[in-house]
């Protein structure tokens, strides 16, 4: 058996160590957020986040993954309570089929935890890994510049209220 | 050891000393940018052949910047150097330097104002180089783009950021010599040693260096670290499977895909691509006169080589069960050319003395140029922690060569993954 | 247990909406029952009205097949058309509630069912607005109409008295009849023959707003949203294996290994057809890998290969029409500068990053499918047909995949659905297409050649235009079981229809192959090739985007042989306003005349108006090309769209600027590699698309708003202009023209130094 932490729970699987991640959160933990898009890590649609740095899902064993922390789009927020990257992708309605999104959120969240005001080169590298065939890049970078700007009011509020 | 350098060094700022006060170089003069119309065409061409041969651009491009425009960071031992800037921008670049400042630079190290210039700048093999293909790559350079852009100052320890002493350096270490040929051998091999050791300056990553960065004459193309990577023998006795042939090693040079070699990665992939740009002859020639140095019976082509196929992986190690559940869908049932990864039997990484460059491609991946096809491994830094890379550097290593573990697998990986998620990977490094 | 049974999803799924998957869930068995027993609305013949409705409605003209209004209020609104991540959903909702008058949250739409919606056919060539918004503008007036005329004759006062506020009718007296009271006890199942009285634009609320779209929020928060993430009770997992090549035979397969692989519950094989299914979803792929390597394949079509693809296609042999202009060439005049140019462009793929999905339930006689199809009607009886079952035992129900941008892999996954869930009763099986599925065996953009050769007189003038363009098929859809994948596999086999043209003003391969602009005499010729080396199909904008690829380089082409400024050059052949608004809006934002030129650098413009019907769009976009590697990267682009009455600008911003970003990664880098051995694209590695680094700088998109003009196509205006756009850009930049796509780098190189 093997015990992972996603979003803050443990969830215990006796599912075959090797098995990919990914089909433990979709199948047996019923999150949709990560998604399968290749298999092979090329297109980053299967992004989730391990002690908050990206990886992808489809090509992470479970076995390496027992006592650390994973983060899936479900673990940023709600539909009724966004997180803040997640509610500036709906406020720049940066989708069109959607099917990427999620990793999308996830790097870009990974990013901004590492640096809160990052440029437009450092997005674009940050994001490189994950694939859009919709073609909906202008609107994903929009986004995390409106993302990064949560971030640092959330950071500067935070300093504030620490002082 | 410290001692030692410490003397070394000391007596090289004396001999620098009194070098830099006999010959202190001549500034040349300055030039108007010549016409580029004014160069023959066909040099112009031959030039541009030569260039890809000495993978000038590499060095010469910062990531994002305009082609030789310069101001890559190159790091070494003794700190990071910023390449130059060599398009013909006349404040710049060198747009303003002469034919004969530009065969000084190539075969005295100097600039045109009789600076010295670092050993980054691999004079000390473009020595061998013949003038009438020195002039073609100026030739080259002179009508390309001119562009403006200030690589930033170097960032070296003391004493080495103090020019002079190169000027002792080039006394021990420089010998303004060019390629005599090789008397035991036939033209093309010789044509090939005169681009491997002139403007190729392969040794310039895979011969061992001492203190003062010179390559040991004796240990030739024997194996170095080299910017982070190791770049393995490719002279004596080699660390590849399967005994390497000069079709396959020309194959492999021009950046194709050889099912028991792989293809070239980390340092060596944009060498690889600027080869697959030159003509077949050069690459042959490299490949004649490379294969000719190697030595030893390795398993031949066709010999058995087998993994850990199919089965369940042990599941009490955690080596086996990532190698399963993350390497084994390219490494043995990919489903396309693109997604085959070698069978680690065959791989060179997992057979040189480090896991250095196993845990620099792991971490990393393997990516074709942008936009064009070719193979990819996507890159896993922060998918392992330091022990599950360990445990698979341990498990592969053990599985698919049956070599002795490395001695050095925690050293090594704890110093790099540390680094890396520090810093951006490979820059900074000085391994 | 029944097909509603398995529809109970976890309670998880259940909570939210999210405009997503639940609506799909929430099915009226009253409505699927009625709708089952009866045959399909009257068809137009029979229909009472002779004048042609507008939109869908000429097929489906009756009131309820496009909206229903309950006891409770709750208001339905019904559409043949999917949603593909286009955001009709949206916009559909938004024609509905502004002409109901009723909050935009109140609408419920229910998209393709083939047991709940009309049959709109496909959902494609950009028509989703113009024939279902259409219909439901017009239904929605009409019915608002006939609730004010009820509540007239209730209430006893005159029409005019009333108004409509908030699903209601109300009298200047302020008595109040809902629509749900109004409704209640009457059929709707009356024909919209009246096509007066919908709002006027100026007073539209809700449509012309930048209507968030409904599926977004639960996209980006983790709700299901796909048919990816349908998790039915009982849910088995499927791979399947196709044969390394097309035409190859199975020869031979052990499955004694596989079958006693963890969790495989069976080994499907029905003639070349192959596949596993398994309890896990793992577990189906690692027996599927299994099932690879045990699988020995014979035979097989001998492909040509990309090098020399286009002089192949070139021989076979092609239906040719002259479909414009004079029936033979038209010479230059004497002393005219000739200008003669040979483009191409190479197989391209959808590559959609979902791979083709489907999940499959054959209980009690009755197959149901859950499918990201663009066409539920005709792939259900292509389904039907494979499958010898009759079509009322199939549904088809659309569920939403990840974008496809036309005839992709989905509905062949569909048939893999219905083949694999035949195989094992009464449990649902999901099928998902592994990422070499998806891009060796989709059907493809078609590979394409276009001649031209025309000239310019002294005065500037064209005074000759002939082109000529070969193509494969753009559609071969299904149709009749044989354009089905695995119907091609199974042992009791289909062969796939002779394909066809698309005929013009439409047209197919020769879509916007006729100029728009004042040419005298321009003639052109269609070479249509039906015989596919590969499998070809619909691919977004169809032939318009190779045609106006080379047309509008063309157009450069003599605009720089008549020393003419490339707008200047166009606008003077431009009569249609709407046309040069577009033209103007983009020159004047991208500042075209006070642009300055450097090193390296290049600018380039195209138009195009898509199908010489639809949406006008024009683009302009600078470029800067490094000239030691070739590569060029995207600077500033500008796009102007004319829609019509735009709906939701927002969701025509998204189209444009996604068209125009996807269209950049195919001219810049895709190309489908094969030879004899097979297709050699086999993941995003052999088929490289664009990446975050090397999308444009900025992307800037004017909506040329038109109030009360019909709604005009807008999915696929982008991809030609912004091919052309960039074509001209490199030229301009390099001094040299690159007529062969993608614009790789080693392109690039050799042009500049030829
Ligand atoms: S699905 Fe994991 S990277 Fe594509
Ligand atoms: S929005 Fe469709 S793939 Fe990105």
């Amino acid at each position: 058996m093997i015990t992972l932490n996603v979003n803050g729970s443990t969830f215990d699987t006796e599912t075959a160590p090797e098995t990919p991640l990914l089909y433990v959160l979709r199948n047996e933990m019923e999150l949709n957020g990560a998604k399968f898009g290749c298999g092979l890590g090329q297109c980053g649609a299967c992004t989730v986040l391990a002690d908050g740095r990206p990886i992808f899902s489809c090509l992470t064993p479970i076995a390496m993954l027992a006592g650390r922390e994973i983060t899936t789009l479900e673990g940023l927020g709600s539909i009724d309570s966004p997180g803040p990257v997640q509610k500036a992708f709906m406020d720049e309605q940066a989708a069109q089929c959607g099917y990427c999104i999620p990793g999308m959120i996830m790097r870009a969240h990974a990013l901004l935890l590492q640096n809160s005001a990052p440029d437009e080169t450092t997005i674009r590298e940050a994001l490189e890994p994950s694939l859009c065939r919709c073609g909906t890049h202008m609107r994903i970078l929009r986004a995390v510049h409106r993302a990064s700007e949560g971030f640092q009011q959330q950071t500067s509020a935070a300093g504030e209220a620490s002082q | 050891m410290k001692v030692l350098y410490g003397l070394a060094i000391a007596l090289i700022v004396l001999a620098a000393a009194a070098v830099a006060y006999a010959v202190s170089p001549r500034a040349l003069e300055a030039v108007e940018r010549p016409d580029p119309q004014s160069f023959d065409k066909a040099a112009v061409a031959h030039g541009e052949r030569l260039a890809l041969i000495g993978n000038c651009a590499e060095c010469h491009t910062a990531e994002r910047g305009g082609a030789y425009a310069g101001g890559r960071p190159i790091p070494t031992p003794l700190g990071t150097i910023y390449s130059t800037n060599i398009t013909p921008d006349p404040e710049t670049g060198i747009g303003t330097w002469s034919q004969e400042a530009f065969r000084r630079a190539m075969y005295e190290g100097l600039d045109r104002e009789g600076q010295h210039l670092y050993p980054a700048f691999p004079y000390h093999h473009f020595t061998k180089v013949m003038p009438d293909d020195v002039d073609a790559l100026y030739a080259y350079l002179m009508t390309r783009e001119p562009v403006r852009n200030e690589p930033p100052e170097n960032e070296l320890r003391f004493p080495f950021n103090l020019r002079p002493l190169l000027a002792g350096w080039k006394l021990l270490y420089l010998d303004n010599e060019r390629f005599a040929g090789l008397s035991d051998a036939d033209e093309k091999v010789n044509r090939g040693a005169y681009l491997v050791q002139g403007l190729g300056h392969c040794g310039g990553c895979h011969t061992p260096r001492n203190a003062l960065q010179a390559e040991k004459q004796d240990e030739f193309l024997r194996g170095e670290v080299t910017e982070g990577w190791y770049a393995p023998a490719i002279a004596g006795d080699v660390p590849a499977a399967v005994k390497w042939n000069e079709a396959q090693l020309a194959d492999y040079l021009a950046g194709r895909w050889l099912e028991e070699h792989g293809v070239a990665l980390g340092a060596m992939a944009p060498v690889a691509h600027n080869l697959s740009r030159v003509p077949d002859e050069d690459v042959a020639a490299i490949s004649a006169y490379i294969v000719s140095l190697m030595e030893g019976d390795k398993l031949e082509a066709d010999a058995e080589i087998t993994g850990a196929v199919g089965e369940p992986p042990d599941s009490g190690d955690i080596g086996a069960v990532i190698y399963a559940g993350a390497c084994a869908v390219c490494h043995e049932a990919s489903p396309s050319p693109s997604a085959t990864g070698l069978p680690l039997a065959y791989s060179t990484s997992l057979r040189i003395p480090t896991p250095l460059n196993l845990v620099r491609i792991v971490e990393e991946g393997v990516k074709p140029p942008e936009g064009q096809p070719g193979r990819y491994m996507p890159g896993f830094a922060g998918a392992l922690t330091e022990d599950q890379m360990v445990a698979l550097a341990t498990y592969l290593r053990g599985q698919f060569t049956g070599l002795e573990p490395w001695a050095d697998v925690d050293d090594v990986v704890a110093r790099r993954m540390r680094n890396e998620s520090g810093t951006k990977a490979g820059t900074a490094e000085a391994e | 247990m029944t097909v509603l049974d398995h529809l109970e999803l976890s309670r998880r799924s259940l909570l939210k909406g999210g405009g997503g998957l639940v609506l799909y869930f929430s099915i009226s068995p009253g409505r699927l029952a009625a709708q089952e027993g009866e045959p399909t609305p009257a068809p137009p013949a029979a229909a009472p009205s002779p004048p042609k409705l507008p939109g869908s409605l000429s097929d489906f003209p009756f009131l309820d097949s496009w909206i229903r209004i309950d006891n409770d209020e709750s208001i339905t609104v019904f559409t043949g058309k999917a949603e593909l991540g286009q955001g009709i959903r949206t916009a559909l909702s938004q024609i509905a509630a502004e002409q109901l008058k009723v909050d935009f949250s109140r609408i419920r739409l229910l998209t393709a069912d083939t047991a709940q919606t009309p049959d709109e056919g496909y959902t494609a060539a950009s028509h989703s607005m113009e024939k279902s918004g259409t219909a439901i503008l017009h239904a929605g007036a009409y019915l608002r109409r006939m609730m004010i005329g009820l509540a007239a004759e209730e209430l006893g006062v005159a029409a005019g008295d009333l108004k409509v506020e908030d699903g209601a009718v109300v009298s200047s007296a302020g008595e109040r009849r809902s629509y749900g009271q109004l409704v209640s006890g009457r059929s709707l199942h009356v024909t919209v023959n009246d096509q007066t009285g919908f709002f006027e634009p100026g007073n539209y609320t809700v449509m012309g707003q930048p209507v968030p779209r409904v599926d977004i929020p639960g996209k980006v928060t983790g709700e299901p949203s796909y048919v990816h993430d349908l998790r039915l009770k009982g849910m088995v997992h499927a791979r399947i294996v196709r044969p390394p090549k097309r035409g190859m035979r199975l020869s031979d397969l052990d499955t004694s290994r596989i079958d006693d692989m963890p969790g495989v519950i069976r080994v499907v094989r029905d003639g070349n057809y192959l596949g596993v299914i398994a309890e896990g979803e793992f577990q189906a792929i690692q027996a599927m890998q299994a099932l690879q390597r045990a699988a020995q394949w014979e035979g097989g079509a001998s492909l040509p290969s990309d090098t020399d693809i286009y002089d192949h296609l070139m021989k076979l042999p092609a239906d040719t029409s002259v479909i414009n202009g004079p029936e033979t060439a038209v010479s230059p005049p004497d002393g005219a500068k000739i200008v003669e140019a040979t483009y191409t462009r190479p197989y391209q793929m959808h590559g959609s990053i979902g791979p083709s999905c489907a999940v499959g339930l054959f209980q009690n006689g009755q197959l149901t499918i859950w499918s990201h199809t663009q066409g539920v009607y005709p792939d259900r009886a292509a389904i039907a047909e494979m499958v010898g079952m009759d079509e009322r035992a199939v549904r088809l129900i659309h569920v939403e995949g990840a974008g496809c941008y036309g005839h992709n892999g989905a509905d062949d996954a569909a048939a893999d659905a219905a083949l694999l869930a035949r195989a094992l009763p009464d449990r649902p099986v999901r099928i998902q297409w592994m990422r070499d599925h998806e891009h060796q065996w989709e059907p493809y953009g078609s590979a394409m050649v276009v001649r031209a050769r025309g000239s310019v007189s002294g005065s500037g003038d064209i005074s000759s235009w002939n082109y000529e363009v070969w193509s494969n098929p753009h559609t071969t859809r299904p149709g009749p079981a044989g354009n089905l994948l695995p119907a091609q596999l199974i042992s009791a086999s289909f062969e796939p229809e002779a394909p066809t043209n698309i005929p013009q003003p439409a047209g197919g391969a020769d879509r916007n192959a006729v100029p728009e602009y004042s040419i005298p005499n321009a003639r052109v010729v269609e070479h249509f090739i039906s015989e596919m080396p590969l499998r070809t199909s619909a691919l977004r904008s169809l032939g318009a985007y190779t045609n106006v690829f080379a047309l509008e380089s063309f157009m450069d082409e003599l605009a720089l042989a008549a020393g003419a400024d490339p707008v200047e050059f166009r606008l003077a052949r431009l009569e249609d306003p709407r046309a040069r608004d577009v033209v103007t809006t983009v020159a004047k934002a991208f500042d075209w005349t006070g642009w300055e030129q450097r090193p390296g650098r290049g600018r380039g413009f195209a138009y195009a108006r898509y199908k010489n019907l639809a949406a006008y769009c024009a683009v302009a976009i600078e470029v800067d090309v490094d000239g030691a590697t070739g590569r060029i990267r995207l600077g500033r682009a500008v796009a102007a769209c004319d829609s019509g009455q735009a709906v939701n600008p927002d969701g025509i911003r998204n189209q444009i600027e996604g068209g125009l970003v996807q269209s950049a990664s195919w001219t810049l880098f895709e190309q489908v590699r094969f030879d004899a051995e097979g297709v050699h694209s086999a993941d995003w590695a052999g088929y490289p698309i664009m990446r975050f680094p090397s999308v444009p700088e900025t992307v800037e998109v004017h909506v040329v708003d038109r109030p009360g003009e019909p709604f005009l196509g807008t999915g696929e205006a982008s991809q030609g202009p912004a091919a052309a756009a960039i074509a001209n850009a490199v030229a301009d930049a390099i001094g040299v023209r690159i007529r062969d796509l993608p614009l790789q780098p080693e392109r690039v190189r050799a042009a500049m130094q030829a």
